[in-house]
This record gives structure tokens, sequence and C-alpha cells, in this order.
């Protein structure tokens, strides 16, 4: 019941917001996801932390095709879930001074896309998952192509229609599977049980895996990525880079790896250099960045690189670093968009060598903006840490060399993030940021939430390990039987 | 009893750090001040109290395990203290001197706009250094370890509306992120290696392993890059001269006293490590003692105060390092905490003089001040002595402890160490003679303006002066008749102890020529500064080669930003405008470009007909929900 609330009350809010006019819609969005976190609240309490899935509807939809409506949480489910209901409603607190145009729409289709986002993150068939997985994909693509800013048609088109053709690939996966499939239906059981040859797994691994990777992105599927984030309006970018990349992760993680693990050991060699390359890559690229929401998108692309390289290291440690670190990421990703978002709503800019002296007109904000950053740069107490910290082990066991690489993003991570801070923060005002307002009202509300689980999650993190740990140990065993099973 | 107070030590300045931070524009000046040493005064006698108990223990081991911390599968790292000799020591160090230099911030920062802010950090710094010394494991003392370099961070960039202090800032963390990914990937070859992290499980099973085994070697080496970064050793230790952009008391606690020798201290509590890797051991003389000569050569010829004290404090810690190397654990912990109360008393006097002198730290503008400064340039004088390392002063005691092992292990060593200890006095007296001694270079007026500093600041330069003159006594060596008490209290806490293998003649000779060295510098830089008056040139005036490889720290921040900065930002660009932006990108929208012209049949991908394909699949939603309602029904 819980859960089927978490579904269907955001679309609520939207068919609800989209008959009010004016500013009210706003209200009403924030409304609606502050109960859909209240609701996420009472699941977390009532959840059992083992690897049972729990709060299951699972109703036949389309009989003929066997098609079921099979929704559930698990440990894993669980973590993305409430990412996905934190993340929300402060997204729409940060968006609550900015006035858009035809706002009802735009609040309408950030609840809407919430409520895809939690079909793709609870869905145990296959077919519900891919209706979730495009669901969540055209209000995005609305809010982008109606609110961005310059080249926004252009660069949209291109996000839109590489993400499309990874999902392409994706359903012909799906339906490959279904045909094999002897029970005639998209469970995700039947789908784990399977007996394909390594052939067929490689086929089902590069389906799969090309839709996964252009929604993270990995290298070298992420150049739609920075343009997007650059031109997508504030709100939309901390959705894509908050949420909804994470549904690239979570696909690998519950789709790809357990259900063609063999197919995935194949290629497992390449995808790690490929995770790996891409962490180092884009954290050289974010160097000389000008425009500093470009340059948080490029970091945006060596953080999930380090994501992606945990995933498929496949190891209790390794997937636990995973889950916080999605966790993670999205709370800082949004917190340095938002911050960015608020420069340039004041200035009318994100060039980063137009700005400085910040610090000494919005003291605020220049702390808020340091304990961000500190959690973006992974120092110990942050939440940051505590993720990147097992996600390079993990790496490292894997191959202490491409641990090593991977572990440049320490330094270099430091090097872009402290000379962004220096440019746009410290030195002293100029012409520009010398009437800067500090933040206020929503603005400090958002930041200091964003904060505070940077500092709660970096210092007590194991009520969220917990959460996940079960589950996390009972899809290894199963991918591991499954791999001694066939050989 | 230790177990339920020993929390509470970094408990109070995280407390203080919390108030100051929160109430930095509310309260008075006086009551942020008094907040802040309050709190780190009431951790000394604490710190005090818990090493009188610690003292009757017949086990001095004690861990106390606050909560589990991270745990997945089999990796477990509690967030526990470990609280034995070597700790208890590190905290009395830190939180005495810190109560000091926190006391003589009252007065050096009084006029400040930002006292709260500068008292909160400084609070803040205390807490995760003493995090840094009570960690029972190594990721514990990595978050006092990254989290001292962040407080150095706001520290060094304390007045960041200067660029060059943000830039300085900037600087020392990133080469301490350096050394931290050596120190990390250590950590993770340890744990695959031990299959754990803690100290009490790591040292016993090291311990029965045979010298030489390479993965120690390679953990250890690890290891040992992680102490170069925070330690400021070649090659990473051009960040500590640029952090003398920071407010002169933090150069003091953070930058002479405590945070620096945070390598020395992982290494001797390492000491079962790298006991069983000679080739590290090797690598850490090596590079301690070439360290400790090139700062000393290039302070030789710096003209800022603060700058000369900064390479010296660079040299020192190489001497440091050098005394690991060649197994003085003892040694070099014992100059770790004489270097404390010397050079944190020079850092402090030299504040002193620039706080008279209005912020000017060019000793080419001073001269003549010991009438005028009177109290600063007697303890300064006792400070320069020890680090001199002249009879009966500390310094002289844990440097030619450390020069004794060196001489055991390699007489190569010996000498070049001694050479450094020539330089070393020659440079610090010339530091104290173009300060205190000739007439004073400035205008009439300003010298009338020329006051001594308030008590605040004046009683902790006498404090740390006492003990710069009787810290010897704390391992005053077996050959004065001493008992070494450091060695055998140490030797509580695993902390590796070999015996000098000299006789007393020998031992007598070798400090003969140490002092005999540190005597004839003396007198050259009397000769050269008080009797022919000589002044550094100016800045434009010509030097000759080896004056202008000294002068210009050999180069070193130019070569590092040609052959590593430069390199990279241009592949950055590279890897932007080419890579990225005609390669990779070329072929997908090449790829996009022929499916576009492939499908112009469908028109489905064309711009304009996109708003077409998702109406298909809202239609295609609607059409299956309606399917649904009506199956239902």
């Amino acid at each position: 019941m819980e859960l089927l609330l978490l579904i269907f009350l955001p679309l609520v809010g939207a068919i609800l917001t989209s008959f009010i006019k004016g500013n009210g819609a706003k209200t009403i969005a924030l409304i609606f996801s502050i109960i859909s976190l209240v609701i996420t609240g009472v699941i977390v309490c009532q959840f059992t932390p083992d690897a049972s899935r729990q709060f299951v509807t699972d109703v036949s939809w389309i009989a003929q095709l066997g098609i079921h409506f099979n929704v559930g949480i698990d440990g894993i489910s669980l973590i993305t879930v409430i990412l996905t209901n934190i993340l929300t409603p402060l997204i729409i607190l940060a968006s609550y001074k900015r006035n858009y145009e035809n706002s009802n729409a735009f609040y309408g289709l950030i609840l809407f896309m919430q409520s895809g986002l939690i079909v793709v993150f609870t869905a145990f068939d296959a077919f519900l998952f891919y209706i979730g997985w495009e669901a969540a994909l055209i209000p995005i693509y609305f809010i982008c192509a109606m609110w961005g800013g310059k080249d926004r048609i252009k660069v949209n088109m291109k996000f839109f229609v590489y993400t499309i053709a990874g999902s392409l690939f994706m359903l012909l996966g799906i339906i490959y599977l279904y045909l094999q499939n002897p029970m005639h239906n998209f469970d995700i059981n039947a789908f784990y049980a399977l007996n394909l040859d390594t052939t067929q797994q490689s086929w089902i691994f590069w389906a799969f895996f090309l839709a996964f990777a252009i929604k993270m992105p990995v290298f070298p599927f992420h150049t739609w990525q920075p343009d997007t984030y650059t031109t997508a309006p504030a709100a939309g970018t901390m959705l894509l880079a908050g949420i909804m990349l994470k549904m690239g992760v979570y696909g690998a993680v519950r789709w790809l790896i357990p259900v063609v693990p063999q197919g995935t050991d194949t290629w497992l060699s390449l995808v790690m250099v490929l995770a790996v390359i891409g962490v180092v890559y884009a954290s050289i690229i974010a160097f000389k960045q000008k425009d500093a929401k470009r340059l948080i998108a490029y970091s945006s692309v060596a953080h999930v690189g380090l994501i992606a390289a945990g995933v498929f290291a496949f190891t209790a440690q390794s997937l636990q670093g995973v889950m916080i670190q999605m966790l993670s990421h999205g709370i800082n990703v949004i917190g340095l968009f938002f911050v960015l978002d608020i420069i340039y709503s004041r200035l009318k800019t994100n060039k980063i060598e137009e700005l400085g002296g910040l610090a000494k007109v919005a003291p605020q904000l220049a702390i808020v903006f340091l304990i961000i950053m500190l959690g973006a740069v992974a120092l110990p107490g942050t939440n940051g840490f505590i993720g990147e910290f097992l996600l390079l082990l993990s790496v490292y066991n894997y191959n202490a060399w491409l641990g090593a690489v991977a572990g440049l993003t320490i330094i270099f991570g430091a090097v872009y993030m402290f000379r962004t801070y220096q440019n746009m923060m410290l030195g002293e005002t100029n012409a520009l940021t010398a009437g800067f307002t500090d933040i206020k009202g929503s603005e400090k509300i958002v930041l200091y939430i964003i904060c505070a689980l940077v500092i709660i999650i970096g210092v007590y993190p194991k009520p969220l390990l917990h959460l996940s740990e079960a589950s996390v140990q009972h899809l290894i065993e199963q991918v591991n039987q499954k791999l001694t099973g066939v050989n | 009893m230790i177990e339920s107070l020993l929390w509470l030590v970094p408990l109070l300045p995280l407390l203080g750090f919390i108030i100051n931070g929160l109430g930095r524009n509310k309260l008075s000046k006086g009551a942020v001040g008094f907040i802040g040493s309050g709190v780190i005064f009431a951790s000394f006698i604490l710190s005090l109290y818990l090493f009188f108990q610690l003292g009757t223990l017949a086990d001095k081991q004690v861990t106390v395990t606050l909560f589990d911390w991270i745990s997945v599968g089999n990796l477990h790292i509690p967030l526990s203290f470990l609280y034995d000799p070597l700790s208890s020591v590190m905290l009395l160090i830190i939180t005495g001197i810190g109560f000091l230099i926190h006391i003589y911030s009252t007065a050096y920062m009084h006029e400040d706009a930002g006292f709260g802010k500068f008292f909160s950090y400084l609070n803040l710094f205390i807490f995760f250094m003493l995090i840094l010394v009570l960690g029972s494991n190594y990721i514990v003392m990595f978050i006092g370890w990254e989290g001292v370099g962040l407080c150095s961070y706001l520290l060094i960039g304390f007045w960041y509306t200067n660029r060059n202090y943000a830039s300085a800032a900037k600087k020392a963390f990133v080469m301490n992120r350096i050394g931290d990914l050596g120190f990390l990937l250590g950590v993770f070859l340890m744990f695959g290696f031990f299959g754990s992290i803690e100290f009490a499980k790591v040292f016993p099973l090291a311990a029965k392993m045979l010298p030489g085994h390479g993965t120690l070697i390679v953990i250890t080496l690890l290891l040992f890059i992680g102490a170069c970064g925070k330690s400021a050793q070649l090659p990473l230790f051009t960040w500590l001269p640029d952090a003398m952009a920071g407010p002169t008391p933090v150069s003091a606690l953070i930058h002479a006293a405590t945070m620096v020798t945070a390598g020395i201290y992982m290494i001797a509590r390492s000491s079962v490590l790298f006991d069983l890797a000679p080739v590290t051991q090797n690598v850490i003389a090596i590079i301690g003692m070439a360290t400790a000569l090139i700062a000393a050569l290039i302070a030789l010829t710096q003209t800022d105060i603060k700058k000369v004290l900064a390479y010296s404090t660079v040299s020192q810690l190489g001497y440091m390092f050098l005394g690991l190397g060649v197994g003085a654990y003892t040694g070099s912990f014992f100059h770790v905490l004489t270097h404390a109360f010397f050079k944190a008393l020079l850092f402090l006097g030299a504040g002193s003089v620039i706080h008279a002198m209005h912020h000017e730290q060019d000793m080419r503008h001073m001269g003549g001040l010991k009438g005028k400064l009177k109290t600063t340039f007697a303890t300064m004088m006792i400070g320069t002595i020890a680090i001199a390392g002249l009879p009966p002063f500390s310094g002289f005691f844990s440097k030619d402890e450390i020069l004794a092992y060196a001489f055991q292990q390699n007489q190569l060593l010996w000498i070049m160490g001694v050479f450094t200890a020539f330089l070393t006095s020659f440079y610090m007296f010339r530091m104290m003679f173009l300060t205190f001694y000739g007439k004073y270079r400035g205008t009439h007026h300003e010298e009338n303006h020329i006051h001594e500093s308030p008590k605040a600041m004046t009683m902790p330069l006498i404090i740390l002066a006492i003990l710069s003159i009787l810290g010897g006594l704390i391992n005053m060596p077996h050959v004065f008749g001493g008992n070494a008490w450091l060695a055998s209290w140490l030797s509580g806490a695993n902390v590796s102890h070999k015996e000098l293998d000299l006789d007393h003649s020998t031992e007598f000779i070798l400090m003969g020529v140490s002092v005999a060295a540190a005597l004839i510098a003396l007198l050259f830089a009397y000769n050269k500064y008080v009797k022919s008056a000589a002044l550094p040139v100016a800045d434009e005036a010509p030097r000759s080669f080896l004056e202008k490889l000294s002068y210009h720290k050999f180069y070193l921040d130019e070569i590092y930003d040609a052959i590593i900065r430069k390199p990279l930002d241009a592949l950055s660009k590279f890897f932007y405008k080419v890579v990225d932006t005609k390669i990779i990108d070329g072929i997908v929208n090449g790829l996009g470009w022929s499916a576009n012209e492939g499908s112009k049949g469908l028109r489905l991908l064309q711009s304009g007909n996109v708003g077409y394909y998702i109406l298909l699949m809202v239609v295609g939603v609607i059409a299956l929900m309606l399917y649904t309602y009506l199956s239902l029904s």
C-alpha cells in the first residue's frame, strides 16, 4: 500500500498542479513531494533489513503477454527510493524563488517524473521497468526543452535521441529474454533463472549496457551530458544529475549483471577500464572549464565513472559503496548545482573568471559551498568519503594498477574543485560581484539541509549501510551461484 | 577511568569550534578568546590527568571504541581510540602548546575582523589533530590526517581576499592530497594483505614476518609518500614555505609544532612495519637527509623572517626522517618534542617582531630590535641556541641522538648531518643578527612606534623558552648519567627501539664535532652580519649562481609548473577541444546523422518531429492504462 502511494500520489499531484494557475502549483508540488518523503520515512521504519522483497504488489496487468504490475522494495530499491524522495522536495524547494512560465506544467512534470523513477526503482517486471524508464525520460525532456537556456532544442534533441537509442537496445534485449523465457512472462526471477549460452549473454549484455552506460553516462557515451546539464534549467540539471543517472546505475545492478553474469564477465575488463578512464579523463577536462556548470557536469562524469567501476566490481564492498555513493553524489551534486543557480540568478553568469570575492559579500554561501565541496572531494567525515573509500578499495582489489589510476580522482578532484572555489569565492570582489547578496529564505533551508546530510551521513553511515547490506549480499550470492552453476 | 574520560579530550575542542563557529559574529572577542583557549586548557588538564593515570597501569594500552563507523563485508572500521605512551605524549604536546598559542592569538589577532572565525578554525584543528593521534586504526587516523589538512587550508587562506594567500592554501591542500593518495593505497594494500587496518591486529601479524618482505616494502613506501606530503619532505615540501601566508600563530602551531610532525608520528606508530622494510628505511633516510640539506641551503639566503623559519622547519623535519630511516624512532620522536618547543617559540617570537613592526616581515628592513623587544629577543635567542644544537639546550640532545644513530648506520649520512647542523646554526644566527643587532634600518618615525608585545604574547614565549632549555631532560642519554625516560616510556607503545652500539668516547667525539660545527657557524655569522654589518642584497641586485639557486629555492616551483601543471592543463584543453568535442562527439553526431539520413522515410528522428514521437509514446502509455482499466472492470 505504501509503495503504491509512492507511485500514484505524485501522479495525482501532477494532475492537480495542471489545474492550478499561477504560483500555487509549486506549493502543491512541494506538499506532495513532502508527503512522499514522509511515506518513505514510514517505509524505512517498517522495513526489515533482510534480503527479502517487501511492500510487494503483484497483479496481472496484460495477461496475454504475461505482463505483471509487480513492484516491491528490497534494500537496494530502498536506497534509490530514499534518494528520489529526499531529493525531489529539495529540488522543488530549490526552484521556489524562480518564476517559471507555465509553472503548473513545470511542477507537474517533476511529479510525473518522480512517479516514473519510483517505478524504475521498484519494478520487478521487466516490462514495467521499461515503462517507468521511458516515463521518467519524457518529463525531463520537456523540462529541459521548454525551460532550458541557449541552444536547448538542439542540445535536447541529441540528449533525447541518444538516450532513446540506448533504451531501444534495452527493449530489444528485454523482448529477446521474454522470448527465451519458457514461462512467457517478464518476471525478474524468471530472467535470473534463464540458461543462456555465453554468446547470447554477450548480446544481451551489450543491449542493456548501452542503455545504462548512456544514462549514467560512462565514458565514451557521455558527450550528450555536459551540453544537456549546462543548458537545462537548474531543476532539470538537478533531476538529471541527482536522480536520473542513478537509473543507469540501478539498472546495471538489478537488470544487467544478475541476468547475464557470464556476459558481464566476458566484457568485465573492458568495462572496468572504460569506467576508470572516465574518472581520470573527465577530471582532467574539468581542470580548464570556464563555465562552472559545465565543470560540475564533467566532475559528475568522473564521479559516476567510479560508481560504474564499483557496480561491475560486484563485491559486497563495491556494491555497498555504490549504494551510499548514489545517495551522496545525488545530495552533493544538487547542492553544487543549486549554489551555481543561486549565483546565476543574481549575476546572470556562471563563468568562473567573471566571478571572485563572493566569500566577502556572502559568507553564508561561502560556508555551505565549502561544506558541499568537501563532500564532493570526499573528505573523511563527509558523505563523499564513505562511498569513495569503499569504491576505490574495491577497484584496487579488482586490480591494483586500476585502483591507483582511479585514485587520482582524490588529487584531481581537489585541484578542480579548489581552483573553482578560489576563483569564484576568494580574492577581492569585482564590479560584478560587489553587490552580491547572501543566501536567504528557502535557499538557506535547502542548503542547510544538504550540509547537514553531508555531515550526518559522513559521520554515521551505519544505518544506511545496514539497510542495503542483506540485499546486496543476497544478490552477490545469487550471481555467484549462477556463475558456478553453469560452468 | 581512562575509558570514560578519553573521548572528552577531542570533544572539548570540537565544542569550542561549534560555539565559536556559530557565535563568531555575536560573541564578544573576550568571550571567543576565553572559550577558544578554555576548551584547549581543559583538554590539556585532562590529558595531563590521563597521562598520570596511564603511568599507573601495568599494560599501558587502552582502547576505547565509540561506535562502528564503516562496516561492510569483512571490512570493519570502528571509530575507536588508542591511548598509549605514544599518543599520551602527543596529546600533551598538542593541547599544551596549542593552549599557549591560543593565548598568544588572543592578543596577536585582536584587531582582526575574523577573530571569531580564527578561533573556531584553531579549535577545529586541535580536534582533528587529536583524532589523528588517537585513532586506533589507519582510517580513523586518516580522518584526522585529512581534517588537519582542511584546517591548514582554511588557516593559510585565512586572509582569503589576497589571491596569493588563497593560492598558497590551495597548493598546500593539493600537495597534501598527493601524499594522501599514497597513504590510502598503502592502507588498501595493507587491508588486502593483513585483512585488517587496526594497529592491534596488523602489528602482531607483521611482527611474525621476516624482514624484507616485498609487500611490506610496498606498504611502507606508500605510507611514506603520505608522510612526505604531510610533513613536507622532498619532493612534496614546496607547499610549506608558501603556507607562511597564514597568520603567524598558525605557522607556529600547525606548520611547525604539530601537524607537520604527523608523518613522523605515523611512521613511529608503524615502526613494527618499517623495521621489517630495510629498503624503505634507506629511502626514508636518504630523502630525509636530502630534504634537511636542501632546505638548509635555501634558508641561507632568504630575507623574509618567516621564510627562514619555514625552511628551517622543513630541514628539521628532514632530520627527524633521517632518524626514522636509521632506526632512531625514539630520537626522532624526541626531536619532534624539542622541535615543537623551540620552533613554536621561534615562530611566536617572529610573530612578536612582525606585530611590533606592523606586519613587516623582511629582515632587510629590521635591525637593532634587541633593545626595544627585550623579552622577544631573549626568548628567541634561547630558541636559536636550542635549534643550533648547542648544549645544554634541548635541541642538542635530540639532534645528537639522531646523528649518533646515523653515524652507526652510515658515516656519510652523519657527515651530511653535521654539515646541515653547521648550516642551521649559520642561518639561524644570521636571522637573529639581522633582526636584532646593528642599527634599525627603517625611518626614525617608525622606530619610535616599536614596542614590546603585550603579556598574552610574551608569557607563552617565556614558557616555551623554559621548555626549550629544559626539554632535553625528557630523554637525557645515559652518557650524561640520564635515564632516557622517553625511550623507556615509549617502550610501552610498541615503538621499536634499538640500543646505540657506540662506546661513550665515540659519542663524546661525535657531539664535540657537531657542537664545534655549530660554534664555527655562529662565528661566521657574527663576523659577517654583526662585525661587517653585511646586508642581503635587494631582490633585483645581481647574485652569483649559487646564491640564485638558493634564493629561488632551486627553482622547484618553476620545475613542477613546467613538468606537471602546464602539461596537465594542456592535456585538459586537448581532451576537451579535440578528443571530446571533435572525436568522440564527432562520431556520435556522425552516427546520428547517418541514422537520420537513413530514416528519412520515417521522419521520426528529424528535429521538429520529436514531439510526434513523444505523442506516440504517451498515446501508447494511455492505451495501456485504458486496457488495464477495461480488463479490470
